[in-house]
């Protein structure tokens, strides 16, 4: 199904998804969107296949549950937020507070990303989110983190452009981030996490998902897995079991 | 009677664990709060009194032994034991009385010095603020305009809640009149008394369970809390609101559509500006499936949503929760009464909200620091005055219904309420009270031995839902049959001519300023 969102005002635009996916439409294009909020929100079944064209609003694929949504373009802040399950690829840059509270499927961004991404995405059962970001990532990267996968790839960064923020992993109490260069330690928050070189089992651990993101943007995973990881994960699953009196 | 163990052996032990416990801290020993008396001439020896600890601080020695230090005063053993011979008193003062330096500030210091710890508490304020209700009463017909008998006369309690439109359009047909406005979902309460949010995890599942089928024999609303929804309580969710907050536990797409409304929670009246935390040793599996996060892992909110730094944020999250529900669903923020309380409200309403969530700072929890508990917030007597003031003179007041909760008690107070400008009440700790809390404060050790605020299987089976339903319900019976009583004396039939109608009440012993503030006139004054 194909429609054009220009001039559609969100709630328009949403209806026609909602119904016609509800019908039993599997597959959607959307032509010039133009800044629509919450594009796929709430929406389930792991068939359904939605194709952007233009730039969506915030809120992309909220409370989704399964489907896939491909953006040819860049998207906006809070992509994946308490996602349950399902796809988004982005092919350019995207916004702040991806994936907050995501309990399940994939985030693959080629570009970079803002900040607050990954805020509280927790694994659950057989669910284990993941985000990918091609570039950068900025300050408060997989805070309260309670499980699930972050990876920061740095691809194309320039010269001195630091892979990370600040605060990485404030409040994290679960789930492993990976980023794929040197990271000052300064930048991670040494009383919730540990940071340190990847070994043969952490790389194990992301093959997939780096494939799965290669695989997205046709890119070599060989020479990206190959390079130096640095790993943060959680000193302790009960970052506030000593706080109180007894 | 004496509240020592009959027997030497007994004694010998008692005596050996005072001086283990005074070697382990040397300069601080912690005094206890109660003593636990028993007579044991009167005692039948059946030791029900040691079954029925939830907190274990009695065993059996030949007798019954206490260990002081573990006694909390729940009174669950005095009102367990079949002879009577239990007596829990409050430990007298020991320390030599100072105005300023209380038993309780001196007793925290100790703690402190001993732990270094932030110090935790359950339930509600138990400090001694004023009590607006209590300088607050209601109107009644004399003579000049009659009051009507709730017996004979049809008393109408319903109340709806939600966005109301600024206007309606009826366009004239063939068949009469017909609303062409399109109206929002709304909610229809047999009574305007609704339950507060308590999630599974902070409170048991038959706890809840009790609550939810209360609620939907009354024909009133249950609230999930962030706890997700187990699912036992599925055939109740089309009677409650469920909860999305900053941890987002159990929230996905079917929870939000099986719910009746959708809440978001910024705040608590227990603790304004302060997150929640479910310790990773009350995750159970069945908590954890529900919550769907691991087993025994810290569950914890933060304060703030990360998501949500402002009005527009806010308002972002309320129109993903409406996609998400298809505008079915009608969406309350919930906030903790603090200063900037009307300003706070009148941006929640402009964000979309259809119904505002006051709750007071004498609301009650399952844990929260003590300080936190005991000095931030205000009172919801003047929470309620100046959001109903500050959205009428805005002239949104019809875009949101309010609820006000934190430190309701009783028919009246809810009357009071309601008179102030709530559209409903919502009650929390007075429901777990009609489950047999006796309010010991407690809850945040998991250890109720009313089965309320625990998981341990061994003390949530104390607790029958059925039984429970039928008392919390006996409640909203009661508190709805005095409300329909004060309605008549007032001389309305409806409870929705109280609503908002501060000339029904007069002030006593309030400053100038507070009835300014509450938009009452002082008693004495006519209309
Ligand atoms: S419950 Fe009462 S009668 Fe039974 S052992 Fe305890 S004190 Fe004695
Ligand atoms: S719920 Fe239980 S632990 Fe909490 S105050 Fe009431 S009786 Fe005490």
């Amino acid at each position: 199904m194909r429609i054009d969102a220009s001039d559609l005002h969100y709630r328009d635009l949403n209806r026609r998804i909602r119904e016609a996916a509800a019908a039993g439409t599997k597959s959607f294009d959307l032509l010039n969107v133009n800044g629509q909020r919450y594009i796929g929100d709430g929406i389930a079944g792991a068939e359904v296949e939605i194709d952007i064209h233009g730039v969506p609003g915030n809120d992309l694929g909220a409370f989704m549950d399964g489907p896939t949504i491909r953006v040819h373009g860049n998207a906006q802040d809070a992509v994946a937020n308490t996602m349950n399950a399902g796809r988004i690829i982005v092919d350019g840059h995207a916004g702040d507070v991806l994936g907050y509270g995501m309990r399940g499927g994939e985030l693959l961004v080629r570009g970079k990303v803002g900040y607050r991404v990954g805020i509280h995405m927790k694994a659950y059962r057989g669910r284990r989110p993941v985000i990918v970001a091609g570039g950068t990532a900025g300050d408060f990267l997989g805070e309260y983190m309670a499980g699930g996968l972050l990876i920061v790839l740095g691809l194309e960064t320039t010269n001195g452009e630091p892979l990370i923020g600040d605060w990485c992993a404030t409040g994290m109490h679960g789930g492993a981030i990976y980023l794929r260069g040197e990271v000052d330690p300064r930048q991670v928050a040494s009383n919730f996490a540990d940071l340190r070189a990847a070994d043969a089992e952490d790389l194990q651990d992301i093959r997939e998902s780096v494939e799965a993101f290669c695989e997205a943007f046709s890119l070599d995973a060989g020479r990206i897995l190959g390079d130096g990881f640095m790993r943060v994960g959680p000193i302790s699953h009960r970052p506030y079991g000593a706080k109180y009196a007894a | 009677m004496s509240s020592t163990p009959t027997d030497t052996k007994g004694k010998d032990r008692a005596r050996a664990a005072a001086r283990a416990r005074a070697q382990r801290a040397p300069v601080y020993r912690r005094s206890a709060d109660f003593r636990w008396t028993h007579d044991p001439e009167q005692c039948a020896r059946c030791k029900r009194c040691v079954q029925q600890c939830g907190f274990k601080a009695l065993s059996w020695e030949d007798g019954p032994v206490v260990d002081p230090e573990k006694c909390v005063g729940c009174h669950r053993c005095e009102m367990f034991c079949p002879q009577q011979a239990i007596a829990v008193v409050p430990q007298v003062q020991h320390y030599r009385p100072h105005p300023l330096w209380t038993q309780a500030h001196r007793q925290n210091l100790y703690l402190q010095a001993e732990t270094g710890g932030v110090l935790l508490a359950g339930m509600g304020n138990d400090l001694p603020y004023p009590v607006l209700w209590d300088n607050l009463l209601l109107d009644a017909c004399q003579v000049t305009n009659p009051s009507i008998d709730p017996l004979r006369e049809p008393m109408e309690l319903r109340t709806y809640l939600g966005r109301r439109p600024d206007a309606v359009e009826v366009t004239l047909g063939g068949d009469g009149p017909e609303l062409a406005t399109e109206m929002g979902p709304t909610l229809e309460l047999e009574t305007p008394i609704i339950f507060a949010a308590m999630s599974y995890g902070s409170i048991s599942l038959n706890a809840q369970k009790a609550i939810a089928m209360a609620a939907e024999e009354c024909g009133t609303l249950w609230n999930t809390g962030e706890g997700g929804l187990h699912e036992d309580l599925k055939p109740y969710a089309h009677r409650a609101f469920v909860q999305c907050a900053s941890g987002r536990f159990g929230v996905h797409a079917d929870y939000l559509n099986a719910g009746a409304a959708i809440e978001i929670k910024i705040g608590q009246g227990a603790k304004p500006g302060i997150g929640g935390h479910l310790p990773g040793e009350k995750v159970s599996a069945e908590v954890s499936e529900t919550r769907m996060i691991p087993v025994g892992s810290d569950a914890l909110s933060p304060a703030p949503q990360h998501d949500i730094y402002s009005i527009e944020d806010l308002r972002q999250l309320i129109y993903a929760l409406k996609e998400a529900s298809n505008y079915e669903k009608p969406v309350s923020v919930k906030i903790a009464a603090v200063h900037n309380v009307a300003a706070i409200a009148s941006g929640i309403v402009r964000a979309g909200a259809d119904m505002v969530y006051l709750d007071g700072f004498r609301g009650g929890t399952g844990a929260a620091p003590t300080i936190i508990r005991d000095h931030l917030g205000i009172p919801i007597e003047i929470a309620i005055a100046v959001v109903d003031q500050q959205l009428r003179e805005e002239g949104i007041r019809n875009q949101a219904s309010i609820i006000a909760a934190g430190g309701i008690r009783s028919s009246a107070d809810a009357a009071k309420a309601i008179a102030l400008g709530a559209d409903a009440i919502a009650i929390g700790t007075g429901a777990l009270l009609a489950l047999g809390c006796t309010l010991c404060q407690k809850c945040y050790t998991g250890r109720c031995s009313w089965g309320i605020t625990t998981q341990d299987p061994a003390l949530t089976r104390r607790l029958d839902p059925y039984v429970g339903s039928r008392r919390v319900g006996n409640l909203l019976r009661g508190w709805s049959a005095e409300l329909e009583e004060i309605l008549g004396a007032m001389g309305v039939n409806a409870i929705e001519s109280l609503r908002g109608s501060r000339e029904r009440l007069r002030g006593v012993g309030l400053d100038k300023t507070t009835l300014d503030i509450l938009g009452v006139k002082p008693a004495g004054v006519g209309a």
